[in-house]
Protein backbone atom coordinates (compact mmCIF):
# COMPACT_ATOMS: atom_id res chain seq x y z
CA UNK A 1 0.00 0.00 0.00
CA UNK A 2 2.68 2.49 1.02
CA UNK A 3 4.84 2.45 -2.10
CA UNK A 4 1.64 3.00 -4.09
CA UNK A 5 0.90 6.24 -2.22
CA UNK A 6 4.50 7.36 -2.65
CA UNK A 7 4.19 6.80 -6.36
CA UNK A 8 0.98 8.83 -6.49
CA UNK A 9 2.54 11.71 -4.56
CA UNK A 10 5.44 11.73 -6.99
CA UNK A 11 3.03 11.84 -9.91
CA UNK A 12 1.16 14.74 -8.36
CA UNK A 13 4.38 16.59 -7.65
CA UNK A 14 5.44 16.31 -11.26
CA UNK A 15 2.01 17.44 -12.39
CA UNK A 16 2.23 20.49 -10.12
CA UNK A 17 5.68 21.30 -11.48
CA UNK A 18 4.35 21.01 -15.02
CA UNK A 19 1.43 23.34 -14.24
CA UNK A 20 3.76 25.84 -12.55
CA UNK A 21 5.87 25.92 -15.69
CA UNK A 22 2.82 26.52 -17.84
CA UNK A 23 1.60 29.36 -15.62
CA UNK A 24 5.02 31.01 -15.77
CA UNK A 25 4.96 30.65 -19.54
CA UNK A 26 1.58 32.38 -19.81
CA UNK A 27 2.55 35.14 -17.41
CA UNK A 28 5.83 35.80 -19.17
CA UNK A 29 4.59 35.93 -22.75
CA UNK A 30 1.41 38.00 -22.38
CA UNK A 31 2.06 41.68 -22.08
CA UNK A 32 -0.35 44.48 -21.27
CA UNK A 33 -0.67 45.03 -25.00
CA UNK A 34 -3.43 45.28 -27.61
CA UNK A 35 -2.83 43.94 -31.11
CA UNK A 36 -5.51 44.80 -33.62
CA UNK A 37 -6.05 43.91 -37.27
CA UNK A 38 -7.79 46.80 -39.01
CA UNK A 39 -9.21 45.53 -42.28
CA UNK A 40 -12.29 47.72 -42.80
CA UNK A 41 -11.90 51.09 -44.43
CA UNK A 42 -15.31 52.42 -43.38
CA UNK A 43 -15.37 55.66 -41.46
CA UNK A 44 -17.36 54.19 -38.55
CA UNK A 45 -15.03 51.23 -38.18
CA UNK A 46 -11.88 53.35 -38.36
CA UNK A 47 -13.47 55.57 -35.72
CA UNK A 48 -14.19 52.53 -33.51
CA UNK A 49 -10.59 51.41 -34.01
CA UNK A 50 -9.25 54.75 -32.87
CA UNK A 51 -11.57 54.96 -29.84
CA UNK A 52 -10.43 51.53 -28.64
CA UNK A 53 -6.77 52.21 -29.47
CA UNK A 54 -6.58 55.64 -27.82
CA UNK A 55 -8.66 54.41 -24.87
CA UNK A 56 -6.30 51.47 -24.37
CA UNK A 57 -3.25 53.73 -24.62
CA UNK A 58 -4.85 56.07 -22.06
CA UNK A 59 -4.99 53.04 -19.75
CA UNK A 60 -1.26 52.49 -20.37
CA UNK A 61 -1.79 49.46 -22.59
CA UNK A 62 0.68 49.28 -25.44
CA UNK A 63 -1.14 49.40 -28.78
CA UNK A 64 -0.15 47.93 -32.12
CA UNK A 65 -2.47 48.47 -35.09
CA UNK A 66 -2.01 46.32 -38.15
CA UNK A 67 -3.61 48.00 -41.17
CA UNK A 68 -4.52 45.72 -44.04
CA UNK A 69 -6.66 45.78 -47.18
CA UNK A 70 -9.41 48.48 -47.27
CA UNK A 71 -8.19 50.30 -44.18
CA UNK A 72 -4.96 51.34 -45.92
CA UNK A 73 -6.93 53.92 -47.92
CA UNK A 74 -7.60 55.66 -44.60
CA UNK A 75 -3.84 56.17 -44.26
CA UNK A 76 -3.45 57.92 -47.62
CA UNK A 77 -2.40 61.53 -47.55
CA UNK A 78 -4.51 63.44 -50.13
CA UNK A 79 -1.80 66.09 -50.45
CA UNK A 80 0.81 63.61 -51.62
CA UNK A 81 0.96 62.84 -55.32
CA UNK A 82 2.69 59.80 -56.73
CA UNK A 83 3.78 59.11 -60.25
CA UNK A 84 4.74 55.97 -62.11
CA UNK A 85 1.71 53.90 -61.15
CA UNK A 86 0.40 51.15 -63.42
CA UNK A 87 -3.00 51.54 -65.10
CA UNK A 88 -4.70 49.24 -62.58
CA UNK A 89 -3.07 50.97 -59.62
CA UNK A 90 -4.26 54.32 -60.97
CA UNK A 91 -7.82 53.00 -61.31
CA UNK A 92 -7.73 51.63 -57.77
CA UNK A 93 -6.28 54.86 -56.54
CA UNK A 94 -9.16 56.80 -58.09
CA UNK A 95 -11.82 54.54 -56.62
CA UNK A 96 -10.40 54.22 -53.11
CA UNK A 97 -11.00 56.99 -50.55
CA UNK A 98 -8.25 59.59 -50.48
CA UNK A 99 -7.50 59.52 -46.78
CA UNK A 100 -9.33 59.41 -43.46
CA UNK A 101 -11.53 62.42 -44.19
CA UNK A 102 -12.97 60.87 -47.33
CA UNK A 103 -14.20 57.56 -45.91
CA UNK A 104 -17.66 56.11 -46.39
CA UNK A 105 -20.00 54.85 -43.69
CA UNK A 106 -20.61 51.09 -43.63
CA UNK A 107 -24.34 51.84 -43.31
CA UNK A 108 -26.45 54.86 -44.26
CA UNK A 109 -23.72 56.36 -46.42
CA UNK A 110 -26.40 58.08 -48.56
CA UNK A 111 -24.00 59.10 -51.32
CA UNK A 112 -21.72 60.90 -48.92
CA UNK A 113 -24.33 62.63 -46.78
CA UNK A 114 -24.05 60.05 -43.97
CA UNK A 115 -20.41 60.86 -43.16
CA UNK A 116 -21.17 64.60 -43.30
CA UNK A 117 -24.00 64.18 -40.78
CA UNK A 118 -21.86 61.97 -38.52
CA UNK A 119 -19.01 64.49 -38.59
CA UNK A 120 -21.45 67.24 -37.64
CA UNK A 121 -22.85 65.13 -34.79
CA UNK A 122 -19.36 64.22 -33.59
CA UNK A 123 -18.48 67.89 -33.39
CA UNK A 124 -21.70 68.66 -31.51
CA UNK A 125 -21.14 65.77 -29.08
CA UNK A 126 -17.48 66.78 -28.68
CA UNK A 127 -16.12 63.48 -29.98
CA UNK A 128 -12.57 63.73 -31.34
CA UNK A 129 -12.44 63.97 -35.14
CA UNK A 130 -10.36 61.37 -36.98
CA UNK A 131 -7.66 64.02 -37.39
CA UNK A 132 -7.58 64.55 -33.62
CA UNK A 133 -7.62 60.80 -32.98
CA UNK A 134 -4.58 60.27 -35.20
CA UNK A 135 -2.81 63.17 -33.48
CA UNK A 136 -3.56 61.65 -30.06
CA UNK A 137 -2.46 58.23 -31.30
CA UNK A 138 0.84 59.71 -32.45
CA UNK A 139 1.33 61.47 -29.09
CA UNK A 140 0.60 58.22 -27.23
CA UNK A 141 3.12 56.35 -29.38
CA UNK A 142 0.53 53.94 -30.80
CA UNK A 143 2.27 51.80 -33.38
CA UNK A 144 0.91 51.41 -36.91
CA UNK A 145 2.10 48.57 -39.11
CA UNK A 146 0.89 48.47 -42.71
CA UNK A 147 0.56 45.18 -44.55
CA UNK A 148 3.03 45.31 -47.39
CA UNK A 149 1.20 42.72 -49.48
CA UNK A 150 -2.10 44.66 -49.36
CA UNK A 151 -0.26 47.81 -50.43
CA UNK A 152 0.93 46.01 -53.56
CA UNK A 153 -2.54 44.59 -54.23
CA UNK A 154 -4.24 47.96 -53.89
CA UNK A 155 -1.54 49.73 -55.82
CA UNK A 156 -0.92 52.14 -52.94
CA UNK A 157 2.63 53.42 -52.65
CA UNK A 158 4.59 54.33 -49.52
CA UNK A 159 5.04 57.85 -50.90
CA UNK A 160 1.32 58.57 -50.49
CA UNK A 161 1.02 57.35 -46.88
CA UNK A 162 0.49 59.92 -44.08
CA UNK A 163 3.36 61.23 -41.99
CA UNK A 164 3.07 59.39 -38.70
CA UNK A 165 5.88 58.93 -36.17
CA UNK A 166 5.56 55.24 -35.33
CA UNK A 167 4.69 53.73 -38.70
CA UNK A 168 6.31 50.77 -40.41
CA UNK A 169 5.61 48.08 -42.98
CA UNK A 170 5.38 44.37 -42.31
CA UNK A 171 3.84 41.04 -43.10
CA UNK A 172 1.46 38.70 -41.36
CA UNK A 173 4.22 37.28 -39.15
CA UNK A 174 4.70 40.75 -37.65
CA UNK A 175 1.06 40.78 -36.56
CA UNK A 176 1.14 37.18 -35.35
CA UNK A 177 4.25 37.79 -33.27
CA UNK A 178 2.66 40.92 -31.76
CA UNK A 179 -0.67 39.15 -31.19
CA UNK A 180 1.08 36.21 -29.57
CA UNK A 181 2.51 38.38 -26.84
CA UNK A 182 -0.61 40.55 -26.41
CA UNK A 183 -3.30 40.08 -23.82
CA UNK A 184 -5.94 41.50 -26.17
CA UNK A 185 -6.29 40.74 -29.86
CA UNK A 186 -9.01 42.28 -32.00
CA UNK A 187 -10.09 42.23 -35.62
CA UNK A 188 -12.22 44.89 -37.22
CA UNK B 1 -18.64 57.89 1.12
CA UNK B 2 -21.69 60.16 0.94
CA UNK B 3 -21.93 63.37 -1.04
CA UNK B 4 -21.16 65.70 1.89
CA UNK B 5 -18.00 63.75 2.68
CA UNK B 6 -16.99 63.78 -0.99
CA UNK B 7 -17.54 67.52 -1.23
CA UNK B 8 -15.44 68.07 1.90
CA UNK B 9 -12.38 66.37 0.41
CA UNK B 10 -9.51 68.69 -0.43
CA UNK B 11 -8.80 68.47 -4.14
CA UNK B 12 -5.16 68.87 -5.18
CA UNK B 13 -5.72 68.84 -8.92
CA UNK B 14 -8.78 69.51 -11.04
CA UNK B 15 -9.02 68.36 -14.66
CA UNK B 16 -11.75 69.91 -16.76
CA UNK B 17 -12.54 67.43 -19.54
CA UNK B 18 -16.04 68.71 -20.27
CA UNK B 19 -14.94 69.73 -23.75
CA UNK B 20 -14.43 66.14 -24.88
CA UNK B 21 -16.38 62.93 -25.19
CA UNK B 22 -15.15 59.34 -24.66
CA UNK B 23 -12.21 58.60 -24.55
CA UNK B 24 -11.23 62.27 -24.09
CA UNK B 25 -11.81 62.51 -20.31
CA UNK B 26 -9.84 59.30 -19.67
CA UNK B 27 -6.99 60.66 -21.75
CA UNK B 28 -7.11 63.97 -19.88
CA UNK B 29 -7.01 62.07 -16.56
CA UNK B 30 -4.03 59.99 -17.71
CA UNK B 31 -2.12 63.10 -18.78
CA UNK B 32 -2.83 64.93 -15.51
CA UNK B 33 -2.16 62.11 -13.05
CA UNK B 34 1.59 62.52 -13.48
CA UNK B 35 1.34 66.02 -12.05
CA UNK B 36 0.24 64.92 -8.58
CA UNK B 37 1.99 62.94 -5.85
CA UNK B 38 0.92 59.62 -4.39
CA UNK B 39 -1.78 60.24 -1.80
CA UNK B 40 -3.02 63.44 -3.43
CA UNK B 41 -6.57 63.81 -4.75
CA UNK B 42 -7.57 64.58 -8.33
CA UNK B 43 -11.02 65.39 -9.65
CA UNK B 44 -12.08 64.91 -13.27
CA UNK B 45 -14.92 67.04 -14.58
CA UNK B 46 -16.77 65.31 -17.39
CA UNK B 47 -20.06 65.74 -19.16
CA UNK B 48 -19.75 62.27 -20.63
CA UNK B 49 -21.88 59.66 -18.86
CA UNK B 50 -19.44 56.84 -19.70
CA UNK B 51 -16.63 58.49 -17.78
CA UNK B 52 -18.40 57.62 -14.52
CA UNK B 53 -17.75 53.97 -15.26
CA UNK B 54 -14.44 54.36 -17.05
CA UNK B 55 -12.52 56.24 -14.36
CA UNK B 56 -13.17 53.61 -11.63
CA UNK B 57 -11.97 50.87 -14.03
CA UNK B 58 -8.86 52.87 -14.79
CA UNK B 59 -8.29 53.38 -11.05
CA UNK B 60 -8.53 49.63 -10.41
CA UNK B 61 -6.00 48.95 -13.13
CA UNK B 62 -3.56 51.62 -11.99
CA UNK B 63 -3.98 50.98 -8.28
CA UNK B 64 -5.53 54.38 -7.52
CA UNK B 65 -8.35 54.76 -5.03
CA UNK B 66 -11.66 55.76 -6.62
CA UNK B 67 -13.43 57.98 -4.08
CA UNK B 68 -16.77 58.67 -5.71
CA UNK B 69 -18.74 60.84 -8.09
CA UNK B 70 -20.56 64.09 -7.39
CA UNK B 71 -23.38 64.91 -9.81
CA UNK B 72 -23.55 68.57 -10.77
CA UNK B 73 -26.02 70.04 -13.22
CA UNK B 74 -24.98 68.77 -16.65
CA UNK B 75 -21.66 67.23 -15.60
CA UNK B 76 -19.94 64.99 -13.07
CA UNK B 77 -17.04 65.40 -10.67
CA UNK B 78 -15.17 62.14 -10.36
CA UNK B 79 -12.74 61.99 -7.45
CA UNK B 80 -9.78 59.70 -6.98
CA UNK B 81 -6.71 59.42 -4.78
CA UNK B 82 -3.38 58.53 -6.40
Amino acid sequence: MEPDIEQKIKEMQSQIAELQNRVTDIEDTHKDQLAMIVMSGDMDKILATMVVAVGAAAMDTEVKLFFTFWSIAALRDPKKKVSGKSFMAKMFGMMLPKGRNHLKLSKMNMAGYGPKIIRKLMKKQKVFSLDEFFQQAADLDIEIVICEMSMDLMGIKKEEIIDYPNLSYGGVATFLADANESRIQLFI
Amino acid sequence: MNEEELKAIKVDKSVDARGTSCPGPLLAAKKAIGQIEKGQVMEVLSADEGTKKDIPKWCTKKGFEYLGTIEESGFFKILLRK
